[in-house]
């Protein structure tokens, strides 16, 4: 058997991105040929990505990449077991296989009494957040953008290294009992790190629509704050009043995201578990997850196929609602939200679109407000040292300023924080709007600038 | 799944690389790979995840212009690879508009060859039920412990064929077969959370073996014993706060080498090449050759060969067709090598690339990756290394780890420390933690355990790249003394 695609198996077409249709096809073949061996209950899921990425660095392009892939995996159900199969093999062979692939992992294991039937056909809300301006974007135009960012860092005596990067995604699910989904969105980032000698600072954006970044207004900001991050003066260590940038404020945050699942709770890793109910944070303090929020991107579906709900996580400081997948929802008597993982699986459900309520305050009046404090630009290599306190550990990076009488006096060193998330979301003395952040350490969300008080430092480095 | 056929692989390689040269490319390199991995869960005693994948691709890296370019395709058709092919020379030609200066390579040979990882089981080959039955067996085991609130298992195991061609005539067939393994005991009691794992957080221990690395574990035997320490972790004093003398297990050490010694010394993060993402190095060009990195008890290589062991980094070609290698990283304490690629090579003064070209898939570019980077072992006996020391802390098992992006300043936590009095393993200690400047550390080792007490640990986990790519990376080594460490930095609340 050849590993080429066959076109009886509904093919992606040979060039561009699959419709909707095609990826219909591969469902509607895999379903077939399931039911054709009889096989109990059966569940597709089909996601093709077509992306580029143009990597800079030392003012030029040395890195330029992009791929063009296509995954179907399968999951089949009988007497109450469950396994999942994948393959990017899209001919009929190759998903017959992938079928009887996943029904070999299921015979081999125990019954689980807790598996539901799959779900059948639901209704999704609409979302629109495909752009075809994105999803057009060429090589040269990121090699032309990626030069006009580099020829400023040229001027500047500045050394620049990014990203530019777009994406589009096409994925498809539908079942045995009838359940169909069908979700596409575009994807662009530009990132940018400005070094002036041992200095740096960086930006970074993305959004659905290349339109709505400026990479040039990107460059020339972390321009400014890489020249304004020289001469970094060592300070001790200690508790400061810190106004963590967006950024720095998701890369933290996001690490609560697992805490919200009711599996996590039930499994008693959570650190919400005996907390909810209780004030935990500020009263300042409001969480929802959102999918559907202006500034989110993301599938109006999870991976059970369940609608996306907006769920009231925090409410001013309070938890008052997890997330449940369909299997957490059966257990605890409540409803699925629409957060569940595919299955199977040991995590269940999380929250991927958090939106924070935020504040009216801007970077400047918390600047300006603040008798000594440090401006921190982004956080780094960030990891858990308590489960349940939620203490982290990580760096600043690209950026640490001390605030003094209302202003910004000069660059700082960069220091080790070892910070209870807990802690600081009881601390946060002001905060901005919140906008759509984006960082390396967790995934893109809606979150505000905060000024918070008594933010630990334990060491500080060389830099 | 439906069979690979190599010649149909080689055919699309030649095909490739050919379009590629017609296109204008001046140098072209391909990649066919094909991946297969199964994982296996438990958690509380049910089945977690149960699943199976295959991943098959091409990726066609080519120089045009004096820049490079990458493309990568699912269609394994001669119009697929050639439409890739033409691709890949169409966006190297889009670099070229924002090049610094042309790509020079050093020279390399071609080879023809075909190479197989040594394993003694196919854990592919071992049926289902035996390798869920003993997971389930090992959850019950630490179920059993009254107090633990969450028990998990899990096994991994991937088989990876790439079959690499380049325009300067290689034809490289390799096949890797990769094991991971491990077990976890988590205790939630009063207000705090409490885990202990084996063979070692991340999943366990991962080699590049067969399925015999899973039998050499013995999971039952070891699962009562992590559970109960994850309950009575609860009971135990908190880590003092001091600077101190620390005694790091294997596990632990082996990620500290990856932290503090695997990450600086690769050439792309020295020359800048990640500065936006995983950051730059401390080890600047200048201090080759003149850093005084560690103590002149401290050997560290890079090691691919499989006489090395059979960990992560082990392979008999890189993704680059550059044969494996061993190389000095610290000897007698002086800083003597990097990690680089036929790209970079000449900017050390080499005439060769050290081999550590990794690509995590078809649809990645091959980067600069650690291999094996090991600590060689040194001559104490673990037990004459607990009699000597007087006052200090055995900390074992990674729980968190972090170091800023030069590489200077690191931080670790462990799952469980053991206090050291009078030459003698005392009382247990709980959420130990550590930290330094990483030369200052390396120069206060003064002991090292020997090659009986030696591991070749791997990691599984290592993120570098953009787009994001994960590889194991393996790192052996064995319990070592420090001195005068910042010790229990963590918890501090000052």
């Amino acid at each position: 058997m050849s590993a080429a695609r066959k076109s009886s198996a509904g093919a992606a077409s040979a060039k561009g991105a699959a419709t909707e249709r095609e990826l219909r096809g591969i469902i509607d073949t895999v379903l077939r040929l399931a039911k054709s061996i009889g096989v109990e209950e059966t569940e597709v899921h089909v996601d093709e990505t077509i992306s580029a990425l143009t990597r800079f660095a030392n003012n030029g392009i040395h890195q330029n990449v992009a791929e063009h892939t296509v995954n179907v995996s399968v999951r089949t159900q009988v007497d109450q077991r469950t396994a999942r199969a994948t393959t990017n093999r899209i001919d009929e062979d190759s998903l017959r296989a992938a079928i009887e692939a996943s029904l070999s992992l299921a015979h081999s294991q125990p019954k689980n009494p807790l598996l539901l039937p799959m779900p059948g056909k639901q209704r999704y809300r609409r979302v629109n957040r495909f752009i075809k301006q994105t999803a057009a974007l060429t090589p040269e135009d990121r090699a032309r953008a990626v030069r006009r960012a580099c020829d400023l860092a040229v001027k500047k005596g500045q050394t620049a290294a990014g990203i530019f990067s777009s994406a589009q995604s096409h994925s498809a699910m539908g079942n045995s009992r009838g359940l169909f989904a069908a979700y596409r969105d575009t994807h662009a980032v530009f990132s940018i790190t400005m070094q002036e000698g041992s200095a740096a600072s960086w930006a970074k954006e993305n959004a659905a629509d290349v339109s709505h970044i400026d990479p040039q207004r990107l460059a020339e900001r972390a321009s400014d704050k890489a020249h304004r991050a020289v001469d970094a003066r060592e300070l001790a260590p200690g508790r400061y009043t810190v106004i963590l940038e967006p950024a720095a404020v998701l890369d933290l945050v996001g690490f609560l995201f697992y805490d919200f699942a009711a599996t996590a709770v039930q499994d008693k890793r959570s650190c919400f578990n005996e907390r909810m109910g209780k004030q935990v944070f500020g009263n300042n303090i409001s969480i929802v997850d959102d999918v559907y929020h202006p500034l989110q991107l993301g599938a109006p579906y999870d991976g059970e196929g369940s609608p996306r709900q907006r769920v009231l996580l925090v409410d001013r400081g309070v938890p008052k609602n997890l997330v449940y997948s369909r299997a957490s929802a059966k257990v605890t008597k409540k409803k699925p939200t629409g957060h569940g993982f595919m299955l199977p699986n040991e995590y269940g459900e999380a929250p991927m679109n958090l939106v924070f309520s935020g504040g009216k305050s801007s970077l400047e009046e918390m600047i300006a407000s603040t008798e000594r404090g440090l401006l921190v630009t982004r956080l780094w290599y960030i990891r858990e040292v308590d489960p349940y306190e939620k203490i982290m550990t990580g760096m600043t990076r690209d950026g640490l300023f001390l605030v003094e009488k209302g202003r910004v006096t000069s660059a700082a060193r960069n220091f080790r924080f070892n910070q209870s998330i807990l802690e600081m979301l009881r601390n946060a003395e002001m905060m901005g709007p919140a906008v759509r952040a984006t960082g390396e350490e967790a995934f893109e969300m809606v979150v505000p600038a905060m000024k918070i008080r008594d933010f630990h430092f334990s060491e500080v480095t060389k830099f | 799944m439906p069979a690979v056929r190599a010649k149909f692989m080689w055919d699309l390689c030649t095909h490739s690389l050919a379009i590629s040269k017609v296109r204008g490319a001046s140098y072209a390199d391909v990649r066919v790979m094909h991946l297969r991995q199964r994982d296996l869960t438990t958690k509380n005693g049910q089945v977690g995840t149960l699943a199976q994948s295959e991943s098959i691709g091409i990726g066609i890296r080519v120089l045009a212009n004096g820049a490079w370019g990458f493309a990568s395709t699912d269609r394994l058709t001669r119009d697929g690879v050639a439409a890739c092919a033409a691709q890949a020379v169409s966006i190297a030609k889009a670099s070229a508009l924002a090049k610094r200066e042309d790509v020079v390579m050093a020279p390399e040979n071609a080879y023809v060859d075909s190479w197989q990882s040594p394993f003694l089981k196919d854990p592919f080959e071992i049926p289902l039920e035996t390798q869920l039955a003993l997971l389930l067996a090992a959850d019950a085991e630490m179920r059993r412990v009254k107090g633990v609130t969450l028990t998990e298992t899990d096994m991994q195991f991937r088989k990876i064929d790439s079959w690499f061609a380049s325009s300067i005539g290689s034809r490289i067939h390799q096949r890797k077969v990769i094991t991971g393994c491990g077990i976890v005991a988590t205790s939630f009691q009063g207000d705090e959370i409490q885990k202990r794992s084996y063979p070692n957080s991340f999943g366990g221990q991962h080699a590049l073996q067969g399925y015999e690395l899973v039998e050499s574990l013995d999971l039952l035997e070891h699962a009562p014993v992590i559970a109960e320490e994850a309950v009575a972790l609860h009971s135990a004093a908190q880590c003092p706060q001091k600077t101190g003398t620390l005694i790091l297990g294997g596990s632990q050490l082996g990620l500290q080498i990856h932290e503090s010694v695997g990450h600086p010394i690769e050439l792309d993060r020295v020359l800048g090449q990640e500065a936006n993402f995983a950051g730059t190095s401390f080890l600047t060009l200048d201090q080759l050759n003149k850093l005084r990195y560690a103590s002149d008890i401290v050997n560290v290589v890079a090691d691919a060969r499989v006489d090395h062991g059979q960990g992560l980094g082990t392979f008999a070609y890189d993704d680059e067709g550059v044969p494996a290698q061993c190389t000095d990283i610290i000897k007698a304490g002086q800083f003597r090598g990097y990690l680089s690629n036929r790209e970079t090579a000449h900017l050390i003064g080499l005439n060769r690339s050290s081999g550590t070209m990794r690509t995590e898939s078809w649809n990645r570019l091959p980067i600069i990756r650690m291999t094996n980077i090991s600590l060689l072992p040194g001559t104490w006996s673990f037990d004459n290394l607990i009699a000597d020391t007087d006052d200090g802390i055995l900390m074992e098992t990674n729980r968190s780890w972090s170091i800023d992006d030069r590489r200077y300043q690191f931080q670790f936590s462990t799952e469980i420390g053991w206090e050291i009095k009078g030459g003698k393993r005392g009382r247990m200690l709980k959420n130990p933690s550590y930290s330094g400047i990483t030369t200052e550390f390396w120069n206060s080792c003064d002991a090292i355990c020997k090659r009986e007490h030696w591991t070749l640990w791997g990691t599984p986990n290592c993120g570098k790249g953009q787009p994001m790519q994960t590889m194991g990376t393996g790192h052996g080594a064995s319990p070592s003394r420090f001195r005068d460490v910042r010790i229990g930095a963590a918890f501090s609340k000052q």
